[in-house]
């Protein structure tokens, strides 16, 4: 890209959380700075900028995505869920209740990433194997854990979840 | 004694704001109307700085000033006795990455446009990249303002009974060369730093886990007195040690805010905190053990060469540490070491988990199971009688007190079958078993003082919740739920009663923070103590109350029971209580009551609300001081702690022989961390350090080209993923430790170093070749079996 069109601003309107919002930004702004700098969500977490930790990992339509690798503007018309937007006021999604639970967490950095590829998961599949289970969160560095824990909370929340059914 | 919340499954108390997104690290605070600081680092590694044009820079829009090498006086070091290193690169460079100009700018992306237009000339000279040839170089050297006649750091050599003697006595003697890859820390969360102005004052929050030496750096470099900075740490993701010096950028970021009076927020990328790095050192063993049938190993000796990089960070403690911890946790009447740190034109080496502790355990634990082979007994069985006893001494004077790794290593066998697989699996599967043994914080501090090693404050007001103050940091270690546990347990409150206010410098008291396993044992007992004095008062003012006579509290003892060899007078009178004291005094404090021997109750807000009758503010304060231990020899300090930890690890690998390629199956650890406090921290921290430990022995390693990294990536420097990780057994291996808070000592790092050689013990027992090169690569794993073929073991 030329140097033009790098610096070339635009609006761009997102699905975040269930709402709708709209910044005048540059068109080249990736997904990430978009929620931390413009939107204040910063649960979204900047780890390498490059797409290999997976700390930034949101979910669009559902799906994981590294918000680093991801130019906000491609993202129009579609649904953003990050960290923020999972707990039903008081109340934590069973992942997130899990982890608290289980210690699936030491310093957290990864967290809202573990915690949405884990949801993600469980919305496709109710009843993950370990295998299923280690490769939804393999996209993400934890280097706290081991992942042990981190697993165990997954199958936890997918035993609660299907118990609630 | 069972309690009601310690060694109860604790959920961490940040749990809820870490999977909720609300946790905020240090780049995610959101301070008023802050510059931007980008750093332009250096592309070589050994050069002169013969200009600097900021011109063209400058003309981009938004920048506002720079800061470079010429605006700081003074070096700085985390040790007092090594402080080497500038703020910013002044007339020289010495490693790729090192700070050169810094440029703030109202936005980030004109700092990182003008990064791009800053012309620094440089004289390239020949940079000093191989230890030994640098530890042998006399001109040109790397740090000539040293006044050395070589590129030399540090130097130790210590010598315990007779190696000689104790080698001729051995039935046998095995030696061999080590060579060791750096490992870097590679936490999730880039290194980060915000300032905020606040009247004349700053407040500078940093991704550290020492904020008091970081406010004693800053007060030194900047110029400012220290009340004039206040040192916070926000949420920390992950630090493993990598984050316990002061760093240049911090320093940076605070000249950036008295040079524009403006608050500033600055944050690496991935690629700079390989620059940063201060990782485990590279390192060169050279190691003989003489070992006999009956008495174990007779004698060590060793020498070790740890590659430091540019400057010193905390390389005088690595160098004493590569030595001293071989003492365990076997007795080994004779040993010398003999441990040189050399400078080198890279990013500098620090502590990492297991500091200065894992590479030449790894050189000793192999070379023992190749002694045990060539003697026909049983690696395990061989060890097990030769552990430290408990409440004994090391030939080096560290005094020993519990002991838990005898029934560790008992259960790890019977938990992992060693007895039916050792020497029995069938040829590419292999057991192997290795044992380590790691301090509970360092009993001398690195700023020689006569202060408590730690110390916790609390207060209470009306509301009845607790807030207690301690400057040691959670890095995600949990050390706030586990200083919450203390006070919860002692006054009977729930946990969420307690409100940890942690790592700040202006509200908590001085506190060394987090590193060498120091927080558990010593803000831990620091807690305690607190919490028993405020108990106390609750007490007092129950049993006004209930009319009746408050029970004289239990006296500390005499003080020769913390100091058990003399050592200075116990003036801590009003702070300290002892180890782990006692707290019996007849009463029940539990579910937000006080209840007394004869099952009359006062609620606790009651208590606490009559208390405040008569003192406005309820406030109370504990200490932990180590008691006096050691010798007198010189360096008899390194090492020294009030107790230590001990490890079993029992691993199971598949190797196979065709890739060279070598999975860890299942690894059964026993590690000896006194009383759980909080089991899901502890199997947190054991899981982690095999993880990491793991990554060591298997891929990691910072590769360098003419002294750049050339893996400065997360994707190139690979860390284990969850598909590597092995099944992890942990069983019971320890017992109560009468010093530590509630039993407990060290789990954090000590696990870490055992758990390599373990592997490669394993592979041996696979394949039949031993490996003395880590990270044990199917490369070396396979030229190891081209040089073994025609062995009796080979395919």
């Amino acid at each position: 890209m030329d140097k033009e069109s790098t610096d070339k601003e635009m609006i761009v309107t997102l699905q975040v959380n269930g709402l709708t919002v709209r910044r005048f930004v540059p068109a080249t702004m990736t997904l990430v700075e978009y929620l931390r700098e413009e939107l204040g969500l910063t649960g979204t977490k900047k780890g390498c900028d490059v797409g290999d930790c997976g700390c930034c990992t949101v979910l669009a339509d559902g799906d994981p995505v590294l918000s680093c690798l991801a130019l906000a503007v491609d993202f129009q018309g579609r649904e953003i869920t990050t960290i923020e937007g999972l707990a039903k006021g008081q109340e934590l999604h069973p992942v997130q209740r899990a982890f608290v639970d289980e210690g699936g967490l030491q310093c957290g950095y990864c967290t809202p990433a573990m915690v949405l590829n884990a949801v993600a998961l469980l919305n496709h599949q109710a009843n993950p194997s370990a295998q299923e289970i280690k490769e939804c969160i393999s996209g993400t560095i934890c280097r706290c854990t081991g992942y042990t824990k981190i697993e165990e909370s997954i199958a936890l929340a997918a035993d609660r979840q299907r118990g609630q059914k | 004694m069972s309690y009601r919340i310690v060694g109860k499954k604790t959920p961490y108390v940040d749990a809820v704001d870490k999977v909720t997104g609300r946790a905020k690290y240090t780049d995610d605070l959101r301070l008023h109307h802050p510059l931007r600081v980008k750093i332009v680092r250096s592309p070589y590694a050994n050069a002169r700085i013969v200009g600097i044009d900021l011109s063209a820079a400058r003309a981009v829009e938004g920048v506002v000033d720079f800061v470079v090498g010429a605006d700081f006086r003074h070096t700085f070091g985390v040790l007092p006795i090594s402080k080497d290193e500038p703020a910013m690169a002044k007339e020289r460079v010495r490693y790729v990455g090192e700070p050169v100009v810094a440029i703030i700018a109202e936005s980030e992306r004109a700092a990182v446009q003008a990064s791009r237009l800053v012309r620094v000339n440089y004289e390239v000279l020949k940079p000093h990249l191989d230890p030994q040839k640098s530890l042998n170089e006399s001109t040109d050297l790397i740090h000539p303002e040293l006044g050395k006649k070589n590129n030399l750091h540090k130097s130790v050599n210590q010598s315990f009974g007779d190696v000689v003697a104790g080698l001729r006595s051995a039935d046998v003697v095995v030696e061999h060369q080590f060579e060791f890859e750096s490992v870097t820390h590679a936490f999730t969360e880039p290194h980060a730093t915000q300032v905020e102005w606040e009247g004349e004052n700053l407040t500078v929050y940093s991704a550290t886990q020492v904020p008091h030496y970081l406010h004693r750096a800053l007060a030194e470099v900047l110029e400012l007195p220290m009340h004039r900075l206040r040192v916070v740490k926000p949420h920390l993701g992950g630090g493993f040690g990598g984050k316990s010096d002061p760093f240049p950028h911090e320093m940076i970021a605070v000249k950036a805010a008295l040079k524009t009076g403006r608050n500033i927020r600055l944050a690496f990328e991935r690629e700079e905190v390989f620059y940063s790095h201060h990782g485990r050192h590279p390192t060169k063993i050279s190691m003989k053990l003489g070992v006999s049938r009956d008495a174990g190993i007779q004698a060590l000796d060793g020498y070790m060469l740890i590659d430091g990089g540019a400057y010193g960070s905390f390389g005088v403690v690595t160098t004493y540490y590569n030595g001293v911890l071989l003492q365990g946790p076997y007795n080994v009447p004779n040993i010398n070491f003999h441990c040189d740190r050399v400078y080198t034109n890279k990013p500098m080496c620090g502590a990492m988990r297991g500091h200065g502790g894992v590479n030449p355990r790894f050189a000793s634990e192999v070379l023992f199971d190749e002694a045990c082979v060539r003697l026909k007994i049983d690696p395990c069985e061989m060890r097990l009688k030769h552990f430290h006893q408990p409440n004994s001494k090391t030939i080096n004077e560290f005094r020993i007190t519990s002991v838990g790794i005898h029934h560790g290593l008992r259960n790890a066998m019977a938990a992992s079958g060693w007895s039916q697989k050792y020497q029995k699996l069938p040829f590419g599967k292999g057991i192997g078993v290795a044992c380590g043994f790691f301090i509970s914080g360092s009993a001398l501090p690195i700023h020689w003082n006569e202060m408590p090693q730690s110390t916790v404050r609390l207060g209470i007001d009306y509301d009845g919740g607790v807030s207690l103050y301690s400057g040691a940091s959670d890095i995600g270690q949990g050390s706030n739920t586990m200083l919450a546990q203390m006070a919860a347990e002692v006054l009977g409150l729930p946990m969420t009663m307690i409100k940890v206010l942690a790592a700040d410098t202006r509200h908590c008291p001085i506190d060394y923070g987090s590193y060498s396993s120091r927080v558990t044992f010593m803000a831990g007992n620091a807690a305690r103590n607190a919490a028993i004095r405020m108990r106390r008062q609750l007490l007092e003012a129950a049993c006004q109350l209930l009319e009746c006579e408050a029970p004289i509290p239990t006296p500390p003892g005499e003080p020769e029971n913390f100091f058990r060899q003399g050592g200075r007078p116990p003036d801590y009178g009003a702070l300290y209580l002892g180890a782990n004291p006692n707290y019996e005094d007849g009463y029940l404090f539990v579910d937000e009551k006080i209840v007394a021997p004869d099952g009359r109750e006062v609620k606790y807000l009651d208590a606490v609300r009559k208390a405040l009758d008569f003192q406005g503010a309820l406030q109370s304060k504990g200490g932990y001081v180590s008691p006096k231990m050691g010798g007198s020899f010189k360096g008899a300090g390194a090492g020294l702690s009030p107790s230590y930890s001990y490890t079993a690890f029992i691993s199971e690998v598949t190797v196979d022989p065709a890739t060279g390629f070598v999975k860890v199956d299942r690894v059964t650890c026993a590690h000896d961390y006194g009383q759980a406090l909080n089991p899901l921290a502890v199997e947190g921290q054991l899981q982690g350090s095999i993880h990491m430990g793991l990554g060591q022995a298997l891929m990691e390693g910072m590769r360098y080209d003419d002294g750049a990294v050339q893996n400065a990536s997360l994707l190139e420097y690979k860390i284990p993923s969850p598909f590597e990780m092995p099944e992890v057994v942990i069983v019971p291996g320890s017992g109560d430790e009468c010093e530590g808070p509630f039993g407990a000592k060290e789990v954090g790092e000590g696990a870490l170093a055992p758990f390599i050689p373990s592997v490669a013990n394993a592979i041996y027992d696979a394949v039949g070749v031993r490996l003395y090169s880590v990270p044990l690569t199917p490369d070396k794993v396979l030229e190891a079996l081209r040089q073994h073929a025609g062995g009796a073991h080979a395919p």
